[in-house]
């Protein structure tokens, strides 16, 4: 025991203390935040105000283009020619020309002029508007009454509710599930990739360089792969919770520093929020469709609370862990069969496939989280720490989570003791070439 | 003396092949045991099974009269053919994992390294990563990890490849110190030369069998073969009429008027014979019982000869 604590010691330090861990772990957050930041800092740099000086030949726009933050229009009857110079000198930077007989062309072609691109937002934004214009004009042409189509318009949105075993009604999302669920699914298949593929070059290593006979006359072959598995994974925890609060300070510091007045909204924005909330609950599901557009905020915010996030956590800690102890055995396995690296090829496969297939499995999951493949691809070992992750948040039954738990943990023993046997012999082996059948005569050697 | 490893009755075989049929062997406590037998003969497979790497399928294996368990890891010191160490890691972090791998204490596996460090004068290689060394630097560690722990069985696979004479010689006197100091030593190598110089007792294993084995003096002197070399000054034909019919000429050199010849006596004859047949016929200059090197005994056993071919090499 005291000797297995050396190993996971020494494989612990000996990876983090590297160069790579350190820049990995810091490259890590940064790219991540960078996915979080540089969206966000791209549409604040695009918030160069448009002065738009319209010219309606038509008559038909004249004061009717709503003013945004970002685009405002001034209207004019100047010729196009002087308008052209106010874009040279400012203080327009676009001119829309509209035709006079807009209201009866099958097509309207307003033109715009301009001295510097704007972005596809403005064009989207003028179009719709003057659609949405004309679109009135032309009903009212043929004395149609406006409120009646206000009235026919109506938005359609469905709410989801579950019945619970106790008869109430919960509501539910499916896209926020199907997000978690992924999000969990590939952390742990990247989880696996990465660290398994570690466990397997560390095993190589130790073979290339010929210390292992060295180690294994101290230890039993089983304790160093064991020792080696459970380093990795230690080493993996510590990178995964340092880019976990890594992200969180440098976007927390990023935000503050760059979008000092967005926080300063989004905290008002959610103190609204809070009080809507709060009269929500008094107020009951039934009356939810009575608050509007900001609800969809608070719909996400319920759902957080129906979705048992201690369950998922602890579901996700599990098959995290036990998977990658799982895989983790396979790679080591195959990095005792072969020589080098560039042997890897054959006996990687059949433990990638498994991997990927979960994965693709998981898309269609996804779509369908209770049929019946779903079902044994959440319970077979190889593939249920994927595949259960995604079919979690959609509420599965407990004795198909019991179920599938167990069949992953008597998995992990079997596959352990099956790696354990490959590796005790392909540790020893030098320079053969190993093939499938001898790699399953190893499997009968006597210890 | 009660011997500190019993081998006895081991078989070992693999998926297509025998590795070990049958081997016993007793190895007494204090002594450097040679462990012969050409590539292939199973060597190998009996030093892991005595180290716990892998297990007999049948027969067993006594260390100090018990068992051998686990337990017993930690009393012995094994240095493979196939060595080497982690080439990232310091000399320092490596040599006091490795030490406390073998169940040494952290203060005493520090205090007992700087003893070795300061005998083979390499205290500054502490920080230095190993790929940073020679391979014969390397080596000197490797050896250091090996003995660290005072193992009172220390298996030596060769240990002298990768050394150059100076510091060969500093590992043989450093063995034989251990050997005084109360360890046993168990040698396995194709240096018959270091054999002789070495080893106390020796066992042969050629093909998964063990052929031989016993102290390496009765060994030589079992396979002596009556043969004598003589050296002389004089007239080489008439040397060789006064040879009478009890002695055979295996060989003749000639360098101007010196002669040196081997003999063969034939029956039962004693050298004290053939000295008086010759005496008048030369000025004997030399006269010398060739025994047989454990280089000749090898090769005739392992190539299952029935007498040895001593004329490969002229000893003693």
């Amino acid at each position: 025991m005291n000797k297995l604590f050396l190993i996971i010691q020494r494989e612990y330090f000996s990876r983090v203390k590297k160069k790579s861990f350190l820049i990995m772990t810091i490259l890590g957050p940064l790219l991540m935040a960078g996915l979080m930041i540089v969206p966000v800092w791209l549409a604040m740099r695009d918030k160069t105000e448009h002065q738009i000086l319209v010219l309606d030949h038509s008559g038909l726009f004249i004061d009717k283009l709503p003013n945004t933050k970002q685009i405002k229009f001034t209207y004019g009857a100047e010729s196009i020619q002087t308008a052209k110079a106010k874009l040279k000198d400012g203080p327009f930077d676009l001119i829309m020309e509209i035709k006079g007989d807009a209201i009866n062309d099958s097509k309207t072609t307003p033109v715009l002029y301009y001295k510097k691109q704007p972005g596809i937002n403005v064009e989207q934004y003028i179009t719709n508007t003057m659609e949405n214009i004309l679109f009135d004009y032309r009903l009212q042409g043929d004395s149609i009454d406006l409120n009646k189509i206000d009235k026919a318009r109506r938005p359609v949105e469905i709410l989801t509710l579950k019945v619970t075993e106790e008869g109430k009604d919960e509501k539910t999302n499916t896209e926020i599930n199907m997000a978690i669920g992924f999000g969990c699914a590939i952390a742990i298949y990247f989880m696996i990739f990465l660290y398994g593929s570690q466990v397997m070059r560390g095993v190589i290593e130790e073979k290339t360089n010929r210390i292992v006979e060295v180690i294994v006359s101290s230890v039993k072959p089983f304790q160093l792969m064991l020792g080696k598995i459970i380093g990795v994974a230690l080493v993996g925890l510590t990178q995964f919770i340092l880019w976990i609060v890594l992200t969180l300070i440098i976007s927390t510091a990023v935000n503050t520093y760059l979008f000092k007045d967005q926080i300063a909204d989004t905290m008002k924005h959610n103190s609204q929020i809070e009080k809507v909330m709060k009269d929500d609950l008094t107020a009951g599901v039934d009356k939810m469709e009575k608050i509007n557009s900001p609800n969809e905020v608070i719909d996400l915010f319920n759902n957080f609370n129906n979705i048992n996030i201690t369950k998922i956590l602890v579901c996700f800690a599990f098959y995290f862990l036990v998977g990658y102890l799982l895989y983790a055995a396979l790679f080591a396995a195959v990095g005792s069969a072969v020589d080098s690296e560039a042997d890897t090829q054959q006996f990687i496969l059949p433990v990638t496939i498994p991997l990927i297939a979960s994965f693709i499995i998981a898309q269609s999951v996804v779509t369908d989280p209770d049929s019946s493949m779903a079902q044994f691809f959440s319970i077979f070992p190889l593939t249920s720490p994927i595949v259960m992750m995604v079919r979690l948040p959609f509420d599965v039954p407990g004795w198909e989570l019991a179920l599938s738990m167990v069949c992953l943990i008597v998995g992990f023993l079997f596959f352990t003791w099956i790696a354990g046997k490959i590796y005790r012999t392909g540790i020893l082996m030098y320079g053969k070439k190993t093939s499938w059948k001898e790699l399953g005569k190893w499997l009968f050697y006597k210890g | 003396m009660k011997p500190i490893l019993e081998v006895k009755n081991i078989h070992k075989h693999y998926a297509n092949h025998v590795a070990l049929k049958d081997v016993s062997l007793v190895v007494e406590p204090q002594k450097i045991f040679g462990l012969l037998g050409p590539n292939g003969a199973g060597k190998t497979s009996l030093i892991r099974i005595i180290n716990q790497i892998t297990g007999p399928d049948s027969g067993e294996v006594l260390f100090n009269g018990e068992r051998l368990s686990p337990k017993h890891v930690d009393y012995i010191g094994y240095l493979p053919e196939e060595r080497g160490l982690y080439k990232k890691m310091s000399v320092g972090e490596q040599v006091m994992y490795l030490a406390q791998l073998k169940g040494l204490k952290k203060s005493d596996a520090k205090a007992k390294l700087q003893h070795w460090f300061k005998k083979f004068e390499i205290e500054n290689w502490w920080d230095k990563k190993i790929e940073e060394l020679s391979k014969g630097m390397q080596q000197k560690i490797q050896f250091i990890v090996t003995v660290l722990h005072e193992p009172k069985l220390l298996i030596l696979d060769e240990p002298f490849s990768g050394f150059d004479p100076i510091n060969a010689q500093l590992i043989k006197s450093e063995i034989l110190e251990l050997r005084d100091k109360g360890a046993t030593i168990i040698f396995s190598t194709h240096n018959m030369g270091s054999v002789e110089e070495l080893c106390d007792n020796i066992a042969l294993i050629n093909k998964a069998e063990k052929l031989l084995d016993g102290s390496v003096k009765e060994i030589r002197k079992n396979y002596k073969s009556n043969t004598f070399h003589i050296t002389f000054r004089g007239n080489l034909v008439g040397f060789i009429n006064a040879l009478w019919a009890g002695a055979e000429l295996l060989d003749k050199k000639s360098d101007d008027d010196v002669h040196s010849v081997t003999v063969k006596m034939l029956r039962q004859n004693k050298p004290n014979d053939l000295l008086q047949a010759v005496l008048n016929h030369a000025e004997i200059l030399s006269f010398q019982e060739i025994v047989p090197s454990m280089n000749d005994i090898f090769i005739s056993v392992v190539e299952n000869k029935t007498t040895v071919n001593t004329q490969s090499s002229f000893t003693e």
